[in-house]
This record gives C-alpha cells, sequence and structure tokens, in this order.
C-alpha cells in the first residue's frame, strides 16, 4: 500500500472535518422549530434539493452573484472555490484511472503526483497532467487576486475590505499556503523525474536546474498537507465556517424556511453562513456617505458570532435594506438585525476556544417590560361606516401638502372615503417596532385595527410607507392595504381619475419600505408617467438610494443624516429634473432640506394635474369626522 | 486722504457704516442689490423697545448718507471679490467693475423662509403669516382672515427656524422673542377681543427694556405664554387652524384651535452674502455668518486684510446693535490705512 507519514495531519483535519460537518448538521436540525424541521424533511425528497443543487452550483461554486456585479472579485471566488472543486474532482478520477487500484484514500488522490511521479509523461496521460496543471494554475490566478485584494481592495473594485481576527488570519494563511505549496511540492517532484505539464513541468525543470530537487520536494508535501490540515482544524473557528453552512443554508432555504422574528436555528445558520466579502459594506451609505464604517452587516453578523454585545451595532441602522439586496449569500440581513434589537442589550459571551467548536445556541432572551402598555385613555371615536378610510399618518401631518392632495384626490374620484386620522390618530405602530419594543406597538396596533374595523372599510388607503409595510405585514385584518399610490393607479387605469399632463421633468425616488421593503415599485412610476416626463437615474427599484431620515436609525445625528440626504438628492437631481418626485412624506421632508430642487410627493403632482370639471362635477363631501370641531382638551 | 471705500448692501449697517466713513473723511461708495435703501427697516412698521415707527430710524439714515462724499449704486449686486496687491477690484452680476482701498460687507440676514418647516403649513394653509407679514398688517392697520374676518385665537410660533438642529440652525436669532412680545401687544391693542397665545421654548428677554415689555405683556394685556414647541398644524373644514403642541409646564399634551398662526421667522446668512463668502474667500462659521478675526476684539474684522464687517453679516443683533457694530468699523478701518502706510 502506498503511505507516507506526511499525509497524517491531512488526513486528521479531512477526517475532522467531515464528522465534524455532520455533528453541526445534526445539531442546527434538532434547533430547528417543528415546522421548519417538516419543511425541511419534505424539501429534501422534493423538488427543494434539485434547486439546491442548482444553486450551490450556481452560487456557492461559479459565483453567478458576484461575477455579475463584480467581475473580478467574482473571478476570484469562483476560481478558488470551483477551481478547487474541479481539482478535487478530476484528482479524485485522476487517482481511479492511474493510480494503484480502484476506490482510493482521498489522500492519495490529492498527493497523486508524490506516489506516482512517473507519471504523465506520454499520450493521454500528458494530456491529463495538462488539464490538471490548467487547473491549479487557475486557481493560483484567484489567489494572487486574493492576496493583492487583502493589500489593497482597489483592485477587486472595492472600496473597503472586512478586517480580521487573529484566528482568522492563521487560517487565511494556510489558506493561502495549499496551492502555492502543492504547486512547488509538484513542480518539484516533476522536476526530478522529468514529468508534469505546462506549469508544474517547466517550472520543475527550472528548479531542478539549479536546486536538488528529489530532497526539495518533500518538505514542500509537508508543508501542502500540513497547510490544508491546519485549514480544515481551524474552519469551524473562522469565518471560512462559512463555506459548508451556505450549503445547508441553500438547502433550507429552498425548503422555504425564513427568518421570520424569533431568533432560532435557521438565523444562527445565515450569521454563519456570511463569507464577509464586504458588499454589503460597498452598498453601506452609512459606509459611503456618512463615514461610519462598524455597524455593517458583515460586522453585525461577526460580533453575533464572537457573542459580542451587538446593541449599538443593531441599532445604528438606516434598515434601508440595500445590504439585502446586494448579498450574495441572501442572508436576510435585516430580519436578523430586528432580531437583535429586539433583545436589547445582552451580556458579551467569552468562551473558552474549545466550546467554540460547538457554541451554545445563538439564543436570545426577548427583553422584559415593566406593567403593561395601554391606550385607553385616549378617546375612541365611532368612525363612520365607509367603503374606503385614509390614514394619513403622523408623517404626513408633518407634510400637510400630501393630505391636502389626497382629500383633492378623494373628492375628485367621488370614492365614498372617511379620513381616520384628520384630527391626529394613533401611531401606526412601526417607529416602536423598529426600535425593538414589539408589545408595545401591538397596542397601538390593536387601538387602531378596532377603528378600522368598525368602520367597515374595505379598504385602507395610507400616504405613508412606513404605516403601509406595518399595516400589511403585522395587523390581521380583512381589508386590502393599499398605498396611495397605488390607488390613485387604480383610480386611473379605471377612468374615475382625469388628469392633464404636465410639462415637467420629474425623477422619482423609490422610498426603502415602499420598495425593498414592500415590493412597491412600478405602481408609483406609472401614476407619474401618466401625469409628467419620467427620467431615469442609476438608482433604479431595488438599487435606489436611502434619503438618510429613516426612522430605523436612532444612533446617527442630525449632521450624518443631513450629509446622506445630501448625497442622495446630489445623486438623484444629476439630470436637473424641475421635480424630485417621492412617496414617502419622510423622504419628501428630508429631501426638501436638502437641495435647492423642488421635491414633491406624487399625490401633490396628481391633485395640480387634475382637470377643472373634475373638481367641479363631485363637489367635496367632506367626511363626517373632518366635520367635527376640535377643541381644547 | 482720498481712499475709497465700497460698503456693499444699504441696509442699517451699510448707511451708518458709509455715512461715518464719510464723516471720516473716506470717498464711499455704497452698494445696494434693491432700488431702494434701508433693507430690512422698511418691512417693519413700528420698532421694539420703544415702539418707534422705523420710518423715523430711515430718516436719520438717510439723512447721514445724503451727502457729497457718498455715492449710492443701488439695483446692483456685487458678485466678486478679489484683491489684487492691496487694491480690490470687484465685479457686479450687471457686469460693471469698480475698485476700492477697502471694502465693508454689510450683507445683512435673509428671514428664514417658513416654507422650510413644512408642519407649520406657510404657504398650505392661507392663514399661516410670518411676522414680516404681520408687519405688513399693521402698517395697514387691519388685521384680518383671508376671508376678511377678524380673527378670534391668534398663537405666535416662536424658533421657526432657529434653536432647530433639523434644519440646520443651531443658534438663536436673538429678536424673535421680543418682536413676538410687541407684536402680541400690539395685536391686543388694535384686536381688544382677541386672544394671543405664544408657544415658546424659553423666553429670551436680553435686551434693554425686554423684560419689562414682557411683564406688561402678561400683567396688562393678558397674553398667554405656554412652553412648548408646536409639532403640526392642519386646517379644519371651516378653514380653522388646529394645532398640536405640548404644554411642558402643564406636563401634557395640546390641541387647540386658531384663527391665526403667526411664525416667529429667524434670520439666516443673507444669500449675498453666501456668494460673496464663496467667491472672495471670507470664511464662514458653523451657522454660515461671516466668521470674524476674533469674538472679543475682532469682531469687524475678516480673514481678508482690508474687509470689514458691518452687522447682522456677522450674527442676529437688533438695531441698536448694528448701529453700534457699523460705527466700530469705521475705527477698525482707520487703523488699517494708518497701519499701511
Ligand atoms: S440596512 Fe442599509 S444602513 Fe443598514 S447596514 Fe444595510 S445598507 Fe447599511
Ligand atoms: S452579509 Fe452578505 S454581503 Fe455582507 S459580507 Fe456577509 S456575505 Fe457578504
Ligand atoms: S429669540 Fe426667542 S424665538 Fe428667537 S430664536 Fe431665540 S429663543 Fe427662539
Amino acid at each position: 500500500m502506498q503511505f507516507d507519514p506526511f499525509v497524517i495531519p491531512f488526513n486528521i483535519g479531512l477526517y475532522f472535518i467531515l464528522i465534524y460537518a455532520v455533528v453541526r448538521s445534526v445539531r442546527w436540525f434538532s434547533n430547528l422549530s417543528r415546522p421548519d424541521k417538516l419543511r425541511l424533511q419534505r424539501g429534501f425528497f422534493g423538488r427543494a434539493f434539485g434547486q439546491s443543487l442548482k444553486e450551490i452550483f450556481m452560487e456557492s461554486l461559479i459565483h453567478r452573484k458576484i461575477l455579475k456585479s463584480n467581475f473580478r472579485l467574482g473571478f476570484m471566488h469562483m476560481s478558488l472555490a470551483f477551481g478547487w472543486f474541479l481539482l478535487i474532482l478530476f484528482g479524485t478520477i485522476e487517482a481511479d484511472i492511474f493510480g494503484e487500484k480502484h476506490l482510493n484514500a482521498p489522500y492519495k488522490a490529492i498527493f497523486f503526483k508524490f506516489f506516482n511521479p512517473d507519471h504523465g509523461r506520454a499520450g493521454f496521460e500528458a494530456a491529463y497532467s495538462f488539464w490538471m496543471d490548467l487547473l491549479l494554475a487557475f486557481i493560483l490566478s484567484g489567489l494572487l487576486i486574493a492576496v493583492i485584494k487583502r493589500f489593497s481592495s482597489k483592485v477587486v473594485g472595492m472600496k473597503k475590505t472586512t478586517r480580521l481576527r487573529v484566528l482568522d488570519k492563521v487560517a487565511l494563511t494556510s489558506l493561502w499556503l495549499i496551492f502555492p505549496s502543492r504547486l512547488l511540492a509538484e513542480s518539484f517532484t516533476s522536476g526530478a523525474y522529468g514529468t508534469g505539464s505546462f506549469l508544474t513541468g517547466f517550472l520543475g525543470s527550472l528548479l531542478a536546474s539549479f536546486l536538488p530537487a528529489q530532497q526539495m520536494a518533500y518538505p514542500f508535501w509537508w508543508l501542502y498537507s500540513l497547510s490544508l490540515g491546519t485549514f480544515f482544524i481551524l474552519l469551524p473557528l473562522t469565518r471560512y465556517m462559512h463555506i459548508p453552512t451556505e450549503l445547508f443554508l441553500i438547502f433550507a432555504r429552498n425548503s422555504g424556511i425564513t427568518t421570520g422574528d424569533q431568533p432560532g436555528a435557521f438565523t444562527e445558520i445565515q450569521t454563519y453562513s456570511c463569507s464577509s466579502c464586504g458588499m454589503c459594506i460597498d452598498a453601506c451609505q452609512l459606509n459611503f456617505s456618512a463615514g461610519i464604517t462598524n455597524i455593517q452587516s458583515a460586522y453585525l453578523l461577526k460580533g453575533i458570532r464572537n457573542n459580542e454585545n451587538v446593541s449599538d451595532i443593531a441599532f445604528n441602522c438606516l434598515m434601508c435594506g440595500r445590504c439585502d439586496q446586494v448579498c450574495p449569500v441572501g442572508i436576510e440581513l435585516t430580519p436578523i438585525r430586528m432580531i437583535r434589537r429586539r433583545a436589547g442589550e445582552t451580556e458579551p459571551v467569552q468562551t473558552s476556544i474549545w466550546k467554540k467548536y460547538l457554541p451554545d445556541r445563538l439564543d436570545i432572551m426577548p427583553v422584559k417590560t415593566n406593567g403593561k402598555t395601554s391606550y385607553s385613555f385616549l378617546p375612541v371615536e365611532e368612525p363612520a361606516k365607509t367603503d374606503v378610510l385614509y390614514f394619513a399618518g403622523c408623517m404626513t401631518h408633518l407634510t400637510p401638502a400630501i393630505g391636502n392632495s389626497m382629500v383633492r384626490i378623494f373628492d375628485a374620484s367621488g370614492v365614498n372615503y372617511s379620513f381616520m386620522d384628520a384630527g391626529g390618530g394613533v401611531c401606526c405602530g412601526r417607529p416602536l417596532m423598529l426600535s425593538g419594543q414589539d408589545r408595545e406597538a401591538r397596542e397601538l396596533i390593536n387601538f387602531n385595527s378596532q377603528l378600522i374595523w368598525k368602520s367597515g372599510a374595505h379598504t385602507l388607503v395610507t400616504s405613508c410607507p412606513i404605516c403601509y409595510k406595518v399595516f400589511k405585514e403585522s395587523y390581521y385584518l380583512d381589508v386590502e392595504v393599499l398605498h396611495h399610490t397605488q390607488f390613485i393607479n387604480m383610480l386611473i387605469e379605471e377612468g374615475s381619475l382625469k388628469l392633464n399632463f404636465l410639462r415637467k421633468k420629474v425623477v422619482y425616488h423609490t422610498p426603502c419600505d415602499l420598495g425593498r421593503g414592500s415590493g412597491v415599485y412600478d405602481e408609483p412610476k406609472e401614476v407619474l408617467k401618466h401625469v409628467v416626463r419620467l427620467q431615469n437615474t442609476n438608482f433604479e427599484n431595488e438599487k435606489s438610494l436611502c434619503c438618510g431620515g429613516s426612522l430605523g436609525n436612532i444612533k446617527i445625528s442630525y449632521q450624518e443624516k443631513n450629509k446622506i440626504a445630501r448625497d442622495t438628492a446630489a445623486e438623484l437631481t444629476r439630470e436637473n429634473p424641475d421635480i424630485l418626485a417621492t412617496s414617502c412624506p419622510l423622504c419628501k421632508k428630508i429631501l426638501a432640506g436638502a437641495t435647492e430642487t423642488k421635491v414633491a410627493d406624487i399625490a401633490e403632482i396628481v391633485a395640480e394635474a387634475i382637470t377643472v370639471p373634475m373638481l367641479k362635477k363631485n363637489t367635496p363631501k367632506p367626511a363626517s369626522c373632518l366635520r367635527k370641531n376640535v377643541i381644547v382638551y | 486722504m482720498n481712499k475709497h471705500i465700497v460698503v456693499i448692501g444699504a441696509g442699517v449697517a451699510g448707511m451708518e457704516a458709509a455715512g461715518q466713513l464719510s464723516n471720516a473723511g473716506f470717498n464711499v461708495s455704497l452698494v445696494e442689490k434693491d432700488e431702494n435703501t434701508g433693507g430690512h427697516l422698511n418691512g417693519w412698521y413700528k420698532l421694539f423697545p420703544d415702539r418707534r415707527r422705523s420710518s423715523e430710524v430711515k430718516d436719520y439714515l438717510d439723512k447721514l448718507i445724503n451727502k457729497d462724499g457718498i455715492k449710492v449704486i443701488s439695483g446692483t449686486t456685487i458678485e466678486k471679490l478679489v484683491n489684487i496687491n492691496g487694491i480690490f477690484s470687484l465685479e457686479t452680476r450687471e457686469g460693471t467693475e469698480m475698485t476700492a482701498d477697502a471694502v465693508v460687507v454689510a450683507t445683512g440676514f435673509d428671514l428664514f423662509k417658513s416654507s422650510r418647516k413644512e408642519e407649520y403649513g406657510y404657504g398650505i394653509y392661507d392663514n399661516v403669516i410670518t411676522s414680516s407679514d404681520l408687519e405688513e398688517m399693521f402698517r395697514k392697520d387691519k388685521i384680518v382672515l383671508v376671508d376678511g374676518r377678524v380673527p378670534e385665537n391668534v398663537g405666535i410660533v416662536h424658533c421657526v427656524g432657529s434653536r432647530d438642529e433639523k434644519v440646520g440652525n443651531l443658534y438663536c436669532s436673538k429678536l424673535c422673542c421680543i418682536t413676538a412680545v410687541k407684536q402680541a401687544i400690539e395685536i391686543r391693542e388694535l384686536l381688544p377681543e382677541t386672544r394671543v397665545f405664544c408657544f415658546y421654548m424659553d423666553m429670551r428677554m436680553g435686551g434693554a427694556h425686554y423684560e419689562e415689555i414682557y411683564r406688561e405683556a402678561q400683567e396688562e394685556w393678558g397674553i398667554n405664554f405656554i412652553r412648548g414647541k408646536v409639532s403640526e398644524v392642519s386646517e379644519s373644514i371651516r378653514k380653522k387652524l388646529i394645532i398640536k403642541a405640548e404644554d411642558t409646564l402643564a406636563g401634557r399634551p395640546l390641541k387647540m384651535e386658531l384663527d391665526m398662526l403667526v411664525l416667529m421667522a429667524g434670520m439666516e446668512m443673507s444669500e449675498g452674502g453666501r456668494i460673496l463668502a464663496k467667491s472672495a474667500g471670507l470664511e464662514t462659521g458653523e451657522n454660515r455668518f461671516f466668521a470674524s478675526a476674533d469674538n472679543h476684539f475682532g469682531s469687524n474684522i475678516s480673514n481678508i486684510p482690508g474687509v470689514f464687517y458691518a452687522g447682522t453679516c456677522t450674527a442676529p443683533m437688533n438695531i441698536t446693535e448694528t448701529i453700534s457694530h457699523a460705527r466700530a468699523t469705521v475705527s477698525d478701518v482707520l487703523n488699517y490705512f494708518k497701519n499701511r502706510s
């Protein structure tokens, strides 16, 4: 039997990591909630399995998403992952065909050249060696980019790269050593025997011309084995844990498991799946506008993995969802952040290095609240029976031009509606949710739910995307919730709103909570195209910027918010539009303070475009709650 | 002494500085962007603390500049200021050019554009006006709502665009509190049946006689001072204004129906000043007003030798302070030429 002591480190590492992967997977599986377990089981025997294989191939090996957005970075990931995969695959086949016998132990494939130094002289063998050299060259080219990226991230077209811990550095060094040591080991062996193809053969004969190749080869085979073994052993403690974890994640996601709003095994799996690629850092406006460089999702996940107190990081975020969009692993970053917000302050835990191999569950206890919140002191008004209920929201009350425009639009359309919070209402609850206070938010939700239910309305229209999102997701109501842009679009389509065309150039800013947060991209643009000339920007749909005023961030200063707002406004007004349109009262307010260009909500533009006969025909019939006098109380 | 000095801006500061420089023997050109001299003085009717008519101050200033040594160039905006070996070359928007041995910048202030605080509804609700709109009404001796009725309840909002991080102005405009008190009394004088409510953060009654007027406003005129900021304004179907505020002394939220709301717009660096600062390289502070060379003994001196400041282009000031500040420029200008020769 072919054996040499130098293969021992590799063998230990390999069997360790295989067993480890099984143990860890079993633990994750057992930590899943019952429904999630069922989903996973069903997924295993269903379509999810095939889909996952495909996705693993496309994303974990080829890295399609990164390739699409950043070719050099994608090539680096692809050559390392896919190249290594092919090297193992074809190495195994090589050992199987040309080796001592069929079905070899893995080390024989990895160290094939050592045990078969004479292989590859001519014919098919030589062609196969050529192919193997080609694969090695492919990986080495990626490695070269990786090394350069460590020292200058700009080379791969990135502004920032992630910062590393000590253990990550050791693992990184061993990873970097693997392929150069393989190259040298194979080259020396080839040099000594006069074999090898264009890479190992050429380098081998070159080195052999002035070095004792026979003696030099052996230490490099040791180095090769040692770096592989070290990498495998350290892998669970470092960010490279993302490689095996991502496979599990892809399968779990394809089986239909989502983050939800509770911590659990799936959150944990996602936390470990981050490859620290840094794409989220580049996408984050807090980074490139406000110069805040330590709170991005990569750092949040790293902090969670290291059991640090991440409360400050969790709250210093616009919750704009731009990072969710770019994350090539598809981690649900904003939901994970929300979970950490609910947790409030957590104790940092120091665990021993051994414990870290099988860490405790990343569970967090919800914060305890004192006493019960109640809004019973608020006057309960009996809402009038109506078809459509309009909820302006607190933000719209701060931008009365929007509310006024909506009233004009309602009146002109002749819809039977009622203005639910004309005299001021109760908050929709999302600001409290964003600060992690779900229980308190629930009280508000109950209060509003009652009013809505009593009105008998079948449609609820709101002007504020923040309200819209919470009405859609967290209210359990049997009404159709529409953002006013959707509602206006509906009115136009069914012909109950006649509009003039205004000769204006307009750009549209997609608000975070309406766009990425709720998936409403098209209706606002449809409406605008009806009344004005819509210009395009470099930041359409999913790519749209955050205005900076997000209620989600309670940590940054007004100056920093203002900086983001000015940068965003400047980007959007590049083509000198007449109006910067948006569909969120908060965006409007923030952007209006950041640019000389006129900023208006779509509702205002539409109200201006209403044809005059329209206004006359449907004489305004004010909703009953509007007629009531409001006096000091 | 045949030195030529250009004074930019013919408001209170510019006119006073020009007059006093001329008295000191300089040739003075007084450049004004508007057709008339007087600046914001033209907008006010009666002045605090003694309710003298603004026209009287204007008369004094007019007399001061009406002499041979002063050339008034109105309708002209200075856009560029360059220093060539101690001689200043000034370019106007209209394309003409002039030179000067020294320049006095008296570009004053702009009133904060109240529509920037959309929650107060200026420009959206008819009966939301600014302090300067109200002066207009005083001048006509008539305070009426848009529909011609007389207001029964009037609210006055302090600190609009001042002390407000959200609009980027951290400073206090200094005069709006006393203006509010003055205007509240004037409303009550004209309309004895009308109730007036002032919403303030704190009352800054630092000037001479201010505190006494504030006391009078409460004791004699029964004006209600409510501590707390107005958070939002809406309009009812009957065109009444509904305001929401927090009474921070009583510690409870407050909702009130008013007929008219007057916004005490703060002072901001003027646009003309901003353009000049950029083109000439004059330093500005965090509050965007011109930054003086020294807070204590150089408040008229700029970072460019030969360029001086007068009045509210450096910070909010009332008329008394503006006139003193403008006069002080003269001694700095004299020293400048003395040290050069
Ligand atoms: S949600 Fe937005 S602000 Fe928060 S980390 Fe992601 S990109 Fe940055
Ligand atoms: S969170 Fe996603 S985008 Fe950010 S570093 Fe991790 S894998 Fe990359
Ligand atoms: S003077 Fe009064 S109203 Fe004006 S900014 Fe200062 S505190 Fe506010």
